[in-house]
């Protein structure tokens, strides 16, 4: 894929994309489009997104393009897990020096190319640009032709310079670099009717792990993991489902969009976080592709999971009722945890909605009640006054607001990326109860809030 | 003595080395009230925070110029300029330290003339310091940037002033942990001197907890202190890597100085001890008398066990230094060293080899080892050889306590030898049950 001004308009504006809707297709989605403002911007960068999308296909090789920085601080240190090869933990990268800077770096990642296969043979490798290489004009696709031809392997390049745009864009970059070289370029050994694809679910934790079984017991089948645990070959089939469904975010909605003209899959939105969200996402699948034999065996499945579910939460729900939280997530995940929240009996006071759609936001406010706060923008002084004046009892957000919550002595859940622990499906909840429960409760709240015993103020005689 | 190898190849693989601006951010963390301002695009300061944020399990204050695709080819004094003014606004800095990234640096920004011209533009920051190191990811490593931006900090911040006979400045290199630099302090203290140390993590990086949520950093080095260092009788740099920071005193306002490369082995702790004896004038506290007992006896307790040990290190080459000398002084042998960047005392290790290289030729040279050091990324290859890993250097993610590990000073020493003793005493244990 040649990553050219046209290209990356038409992934900013992608249609199908709720952010646009409104405009006719036409406005860019704000999200993406952004402008990353001089000393405020915060995020991760369009290859830090490519990245995240790619990085769990799990037989691949991952090279990067460019000087240390992009892949010497980011190796190995992304969430997902694998079922089997280890091959995408490890960092590969051409690491330029100046002389390469000045004369180019083509040379060198042809090589690096030939040298990773030679010494790993992996399924694929994925070959991202970044800020430098794009800069001195590195021609990456040429380079990744040749190098295919020459190894025999799928050399797939991924132009995704940092300073084209934020994360969210990246994603896309990812998910484009999937359909164009990916997608459809073998075919499955089987087919059933009942085979689906699961688009943007990228299995931190091994989230994907408290869902497949569900599958498996429906019959429902995984052809393509896009990407979480997921293998090259596998993706490559993934033509071939008959539904594709993408998993709480919109970050991969060009691939849903573009594989649904191109091959005729269909796509649904779903999530896996809450009790009710589970249960809608296994019975909206058996609707679009099963029948009413699939859709009998959905419902026995799901009054089997609940009722194993409430006997789990019960001891939680009784120690978390009543209390509240702030959320302060992205995008779609906002609602569902939303709704997570409310199966434990817990009221959540405000919640971010910087990266949501107007539909998620209507949803959101449904969800919240009346009182609930819609926080707008959200930088680390803002979240503390919000939780200040909701009396919130702790923040559920992303890890780099991880110490903002805890020098201000307010408990804390990790919910993004790099959290350790999988909230889908129903296990999922139960995990997450146990480990609201834990955090709230901990006994350590009560010491670190209490004053040295020298620092309390005495009562002065005379009253 | 030692021979220095870089493997010829083109693809780096499981990197062992940081970029220059990630190191520039650290030394700047060390002086108080600073905001940090990589000029880049975002994603290289994302990066770098994340990795600070899960080494020290901090808030790490860090920003960006922000430079976009067509930012970068027009040129990127909008950028900085707009975030100078967007971080004053915002945080209410002290200092701001600014450095430069792979990206900025191919474009070929003229740093010198934008800030000047800022300057110019904007005489309401007349009062703010704004220190420039020059940090490009495509040369170098970690331990260079923050050494480039020691150099900058002397080179821009101190005055002359008079003499101060107890005065002395710790330039301390990025070999040190914010532990060891609170050990460093209070060793210096105990010989009545007044000490000025740069940069001085141990008051930001610490890990402690205090009143008031802040976007910059709320301890370290203070510009007062700063500006006053021209007055030190001496400078201490720790740390082969400080020198150049220390020749700038010494040339600005004649201070003279002396490296000492390692505060990690009997030998070093004297020397520096002495050293401080010498400056002060005053005998070695009885503390520390007593503490040097200690750590002979515990050099005679754990010497069974190191050796002989084959250990295989991969380090920045100052940390390397000290460690290697470490392990040598109690009879361990050193199986592989790797590092990531030049040095002059590399050549001076008494290795036979030492690699400028990756992980994938660490993994390769360790095999045969009794023991891995190195940081966390180490922990896969540690599983796949059956090795036990003691963590050391940067990052290191799947440990707690790195704002106040201390490996310096007896006491550090010591703590180190029944570390690593530990682990060589269970390995041998789970050996003698089979
Ligand atoms: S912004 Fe550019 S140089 Fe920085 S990490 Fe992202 S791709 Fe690499």
């Amino acid at each position: 894929m040649k990553l050219t001004q046209g290209k990356i308009n038409e992934l900013l504006s992608e249609s199908a994309c709720e952010h646009n809707h409104k405009k006719d297709g036409k406005g860019k989605n704000k999200s993406c489009t952004q402008v990353a403002q001089p000393g405020a911007a915060q995020g991760g960068c369009a290859f830090d997104g490519a990245m995240i999308a790619l990085v769990p296909i799990t037989d691949a090789a991952h090279l990067v393009h460019g000087p240390i920085a992009c892949a010497g601080n980011s190796w190995g240190s992304r969430g997902s897990l694998s079922s089997g090869p280890m091959l995408y933990k490890m960092g590969f990268t051409t690491d330029l020096t100046e002389n390469e800077i000045i004369f180019g770096g083509e040379k060198k990642l042809y090589k690096a190319i030939l040298e990773i296969k030679e010494r790993y043979n992996p399924a694929a490798i994925f070959v991202y640009s970044t800020c430098v290489t794009a800069l001195i004009g590195d021609d990456l696709n040429a380079v990744c032709q040749k190098a295919a031809e020459k190894t025999g392997v799928p050399v797939v390049p991924v132009n995704s310079p940092g300073f084209i745009g934020s994360k969210n864009l990246g994603n896309r970059v990812g998910g484009e670099a999937l359909l164009e070289y990916v997608v459809g370029t073998r075919e499955p050994e089987l087919t059933t009717p009942y085979d689906i694809n699961l688009i943007g679910e990228y299995n931190i934790a091994g989230e994907l792990w408290n869902v497949l079984p569900l599958f498996q017991k429906i019959g429902i089948r995984v052809l393509g993991q896009i990407t979480g645990d997921g293998r090259y070959q596998d993706i490559a089939c993934a033509h071939r489902a008959k539904l594709n469904v993408m998993i709480c975010s919109k970050a991969l909605i060009n691939m849903a969009r573009k594989m649904e003209e191109s091959y005729g899959i269909p796509y649904i939105e779903e999530s896996f976080y809450g009790v009710e969200d589970m249960n809608r996402c296994l019975r909206n699948i058996a609707a679009k592709i099963g029948d009413s034999v699939l859709q009998g065996r959905v419902e026995q499945l799901i009054a089997s999971e609940m009722e194993k579910l409430n006997e789990a939460l019960l001891p939680y729900r009784k120690r978390l009722k009543g209390k509240r939280v702030v959320l302060y997530t992205g995008g779609v995940k906002s609602w569902s945890i939303i709704s997570a929240a409310k199966d434990l009996g817990i009221e959540v006071c405000a919640t971010s909605t910087k990266k949501s759609t107007e539909e998620d936001k209507a949803r959101i406010k449904e969800l919240l009640g009346k009182d609930g706060i819609m926080l707008e923008k959200g930088n680390a002084q803002e979240l503390l006054r919000v939780i200040a004046q909701t009396k919130a009892d702790m923040l559920i957000a992303g890890g780099r607001n991880q110490y903002t919550a805890l020098k201000a002595r307010i408990p804390f859940l990790d919910i993004n990326q790099e959290r350790h622990h999988p909230y889908a499906g129903y296990e999922g909840l139960v995990e997450l109860a146990r480990e609201l429960d834990e955090a709230l409760h901990s006994p350590v709240w009560q010491q670190i809030r209490k004053p040295a015993p020298w620092e309390i103020e005495l009562p002065s005689v005379e009253d | 003595m030692a021979t220095i190898t870089t493997p010829r190849k083109s693809v780096a693989v499981n990197p062992l080395k940081q970029s220059q601006p990630l190191g520039a951010a650290l030394a700047f963390l060390g002086l108080k009230g600073v905001m940090p301002l990589f000029h880049g695009s975002q994603g290289c300061t994302a990066f770098a925070k994340v990795m600070l944020v899960r080494h020290f399990r901090e808030a790490i204050p860090l920003s960006t110029t922000a430079m976009t695709e067509v930012s970068t080819i027009l040129g990127g004094e909008d950028n900085v300029e707009q975030a100078i003014l967007t971080l004053v606004e915002k945080s209410k800095p002290s200092m701001i330290g600014l450095c430069t990234t792979g990206l900025t640096e191919t474009r070929g920004d003229d740093m010198t003339g934008i800030l000047q011209t800022i300057r110019k533009r904007h005489p309401e920051l007349h009062d703010l310091p704004i220190v420039f190191a020059s940090t490009p990811d495509f040369k170098g490593a970690l331990q260079d940037g923050f050494a480039a931006t020691v150099t900058s900090i002397m080179k821009e911040l101190p005055r002359a002033g008079e003499t101060r006979c107890n005065q002395i400045t710790l330039l301390i290199g990025s070999a040190f942990a914010p532990g060891d630099v609170q050990e460093i302090k209070e060793i210096v203290a105990a010989f009545g001197l007044h000490a000025i140390a740069v940069p001085d993590l141990s008051l930001s990086l610490d890990g402690h907890l205090d009143g008031d949520y802040n976007t910059v950093t709320t301890g370290g080095t203070t510009l007062a202190e700063l500006r006053e260092i021209g007055s030190s009788v001496y400078t201490l740099a720790l740390g082969e890597s400080m020198r150049a920071a220390a020749e700038t005193l010494e040339a600005q306002f004649g201070i003279p100085y002396e490296v000492f490369t390692s505060l990690s082995n009997l030998d070093a702790v004297d020397s520096f001890l002495e050293g401080l004896a010498d400056l002060s004038g005053l005998p070695v506290p009885d503390k520390y008398r007593h503490q040097r007992s200690q750590l002979q006896d515990a050099m005679l307790d754990t010497h069974f066990f190191f050796g002989r040990k084959q250990v295989s290190l991969a380090l920045e080459p100052d940390l390397l230094w000290s460690t290697v000398h470490f392990l040598q002084s109690m009879g361990a042998e050193i199986r592989a060293a790797v590092t990531t960047t030049k040095s002059p005392l590399l050549e001076q290790l008494p290795v036979e080899t030492i690699t400028i290289g990756d992980l994938e030729d660490f993994e390769q040279l360790a095999i045969g080892s009794d023991l891995l050091i190195g940081n966390s990324h180490l922990a896969a290859i540690a599983r796949r050889l059956h090795l036990p890993l003691y963590r050391l250097g940067f990052p290191i993610f799947d440990r707690l306590g790195n704002g106040q590990r201390c490996t310096v000073g007896y006491r550090g020493v010591m703590q180190l030898l029944f570390d690593l003793g530990n682990l060589f005493l269970e390995q041998e244990e789970a050996q003698t049950r089979h």
